[in-house]
């Protein structure tokens, strides 16, 4: 090293300009805060977010239109910035389903109707509550505005997250989505014990969380000698000993990441921070994190740990196993609706867990099967778009405390609004997995990739479980249709445009991935592998 | 150059800090222990940084410091937030959502 010249690395900034329009819309976005009049800086951080995030949409597309073939044509792109990032049709895939969800999120943020011309967030998180000082900031109807860099900064890390191709890229992506997303749930207007008791438990659990991971990654960096995905791949394939440093740190790196889907044994944050945050946090926390989590826990199995496929297959399927009873049976016993949601993305995390011990090399792959990487992609778009439809319906149904989360107060809810009924109730056979909806084809894709691996057993449990989480789903239904309301019973309030695109959008997404499901399996196909 | 007295020494501090997160009530305390495992981990990078005669693992060192002083600045905004709030920064009290 020494006198070794200093080289200035090589960037292909045309690749990652996706991310550095997001990172770039945050950091201006924290100047709108400084310089901006306080009347106009709501309008200005809306406009601002959703512009950076649907430019980098399309500026995402054009760099996937422009990827280069390697090698055998089974992967395209390119590894950039010295190994730290790779921008491949996967990372592309992802890249643009987390912009569009988090579009959808920032519309939900911006609603004002709902609350009587304020958003959902604290009008001043310092001010206690129920002190002089919050009652005055809500008279004025001042807007924590900051919301929206901070959201941006979350999109920014997940899409880093997603796409590292580094051990440390990865840790720092992982801190970059998480520290915006602990105080953003926080920061919720009404409920706020309950809303600061989620942040605190989300952040105590996810810095302990991170702890392990960035414990894991040390142990890895000691059997490998690198941080790149591409050496602890060759260091595996050598197997030149120091087992228990690798088997160790893939277990500990596992734990950050299988807290961060909501995998059980490490789900237990997910539904209390879920029903304390902010619902629209909550809708964009549930649908894009568990994205980029997934996306980047294949990257990592997949290129960095393939070679120990044997040694990690085994832990997978025991978490598949206990996510998916987790999620489903405890769904069972809640009251309240966001919790119940909340135990039921535990249980679509375990039924994607599922699909991810499907084959992972396009070429192992019969005609007419499907690649683990392509199911997974597959049933996140479908998972994204009804949980963020579902949690958009959740915050219309209100009574004079604000959103009526207890299930409850959700009886008789199909003769107060047919219309928000019938939206909800397609969410919850979607994410039944009742035919001609989303879920079901989502389900079918992960379950089939499985199976061409071999893992019917995994399968079986699968669909037990789904039957089970059926249940819990139709229950609410029956609920909302046939049973008498309660006291006053439920109002739906009208939401202004905003949230009503978010709501339609979920619903057009479910039920068209359901009847024709085949141009987005076309495109996940031909995002082809990881690149290596 | 023996690598293990240093290795045990991390594992040990990196236990001791997942004992305190696990045992202690003060949220202050248990944030101090989990940034106990942040160290932990970088005495483990720095050593096996010497060990293969790289620079990663140092210069990850780094970056988990930098990581370590991020996470300082907003988990003491939400325990403040949380103890102006209750009067308390007992992990124990804060349990309005449970089940």
């Amino acid at each position: 090293m020494n006198g070794a010249e200093f080289t200035a690395p090589s960037v292909e900034y045309s690749l990652i300009l996706p991310l550095l329009v997001v990172f770039g819309a945050a950091v201006v976005g924290v100047l709108v805060e400084a310089f901006a009049p306080r009347r106009l800086r709501l309008p200005v951080q809306i406009a601002l977010s959703l512009t950076a995030l649907l430019t980098a949409f399309v500026v995402t597309v054009l760099v996937g239109l422009n990827l280069e073939e390697r090698g055998d044509g089974r992967a395209r792109g390119a590894i950039t910035l010295e190994g730290a990032i790779a921008v491949d049709g996967p990372s592309i895939f992802l890249w643009g389903l987390v912009l569009l969800l988090s579009s959808a999120s920032v519309l939900l943020f911006a609603e004002r109707r709902l609350e009587g011309g304020v958003t959902a967030f604290a009008g001043q998180a310092a001010a206690l509550p129920g002190t002089d000082a919050e009652r005055e900031a809500s008279s004025k109807g001042l807007e924590q505005t900051e919301v929206f860099p901070l959201m941006l900064f979350a999109v920014g890390g997940m899409m880093l997250f997603l796409a590292s191709n580094d051990l440390l890229t990865l840790f720092v992506a992982l801190e970059i989505l998480s520290l915006p997303l602990y105080l953003l749930c926080g920061l919720a207007r009404r409920r706020r014990l309950l809303s600061q008791e989620a942040a605190l438990k989300y952040f105590m659990l996810g810095a302990f969380s991170s702890g392990f991971f960035v414990y894991g990654i040390a142990l890895v960096y000691g059997y490998a000698g690198s941080m790149n995905f591409a050496d602890i791949s060759t260091a595996i394939s050598g197997r030149i000993g120091g087992d228990a440093l690798l088997l160790g740190g893939i277990a500990l790196i596992s734990v950050g990441l299988l807290f961060k889907v909501g995998a059980a044994p490490f789900h237990a944050w997910t539904p209390d921070v879920y029903q304390g945050a902010p619902t629209a946090v909550t809708a964009f926390m549930a649908a894009c994190t568990k994205v980029a989590a997934f996306g980047a826990l294949l990257r990592l199995f997949y290129v960095a740990f393939g070679g120990a496929r044997v040694d990690w297959e085994p832990m997978i399927w025991i978490v598949a196993i206990l996510t998916m009873v987790v999620g489903s049976v405890l769904a069972l016993t809640q009251t309240d609706v966001k919790r119940m949601l909340a135990y039921s993305s535990i249980a679509h995390a375990g039924f994607i867990l599922v699909g991810f011990v499907g084959a992972q090399q396009l070429g192992d792959l019969g005609p007419g099967q499907l690649s683990s990487l392509e199911a997974v992609m597959f049933y996140l778009v479908t998972y994204g778009f009804m949980t963020l439809g579902a949690f958009a319906v959740v915050t219309v149904v209100r009574d004079s405390g604000g959103e009526a989360t207890d299930l409850s107060r959700w009886a008789g809810l199909g003769k107060e609004s047919p219309m928000v009924a019938g939206v909800f109730a397609v969410f919850l056979l979607g994410m039944a997995g009742i035919p001609l909806t989303s879920g079901f084809i989502g389900k079918w894709a992960v379950f089939s990739s499985a199976l061409s691996a071999g893992a019917w057993p995994l399968v079986v449990v699968g669909v037990l479980m789904s039957a089970v989480a059926a249940f819990f789903y139709i229950r609410v239904i029956v609920l909302m249709y046939f049973s008498d309301p309660v006291g006053e019973g439920p109002s739906v309030a009208t939401p202004s445009v905003l949230t009503t695109i978010v709501i339609a959008v979920g619903f057009a997404a479910t039920v068209a991935l359901g009847i024709v499901p085949g141009p987005v399996l076309d495109l996940a196909a031909a995002a082809g592998e990881f690149i290596r | 150059m023996d690598v293990t007295p240093f290795i045990a020494l991390s594992a040990i501090l990196f236990t001791i800090g997942c004992v305190g997160v696990l045992t202690r009530r003060n949220a202050i305390v248990v944030f101090m222990s989990v940034e106990l495992q942040l160290n932990a981990t970088n005495l483990a990078l720095v050593t096996f940084a010497r060990m293969h005669g790289n620079l990663d693992g140092q210069v990850a060192a780094f970056f988990v410091m930098v990581v370590a002083a991020a996470e300082v600045v907003v988990g003491l905004a939400i325990i403040m937030t949380i103890f102006r709030t209750r009067r308390s920064a007992s992990v124990d009290d804060a349990s309005l959502l449970k089940y």
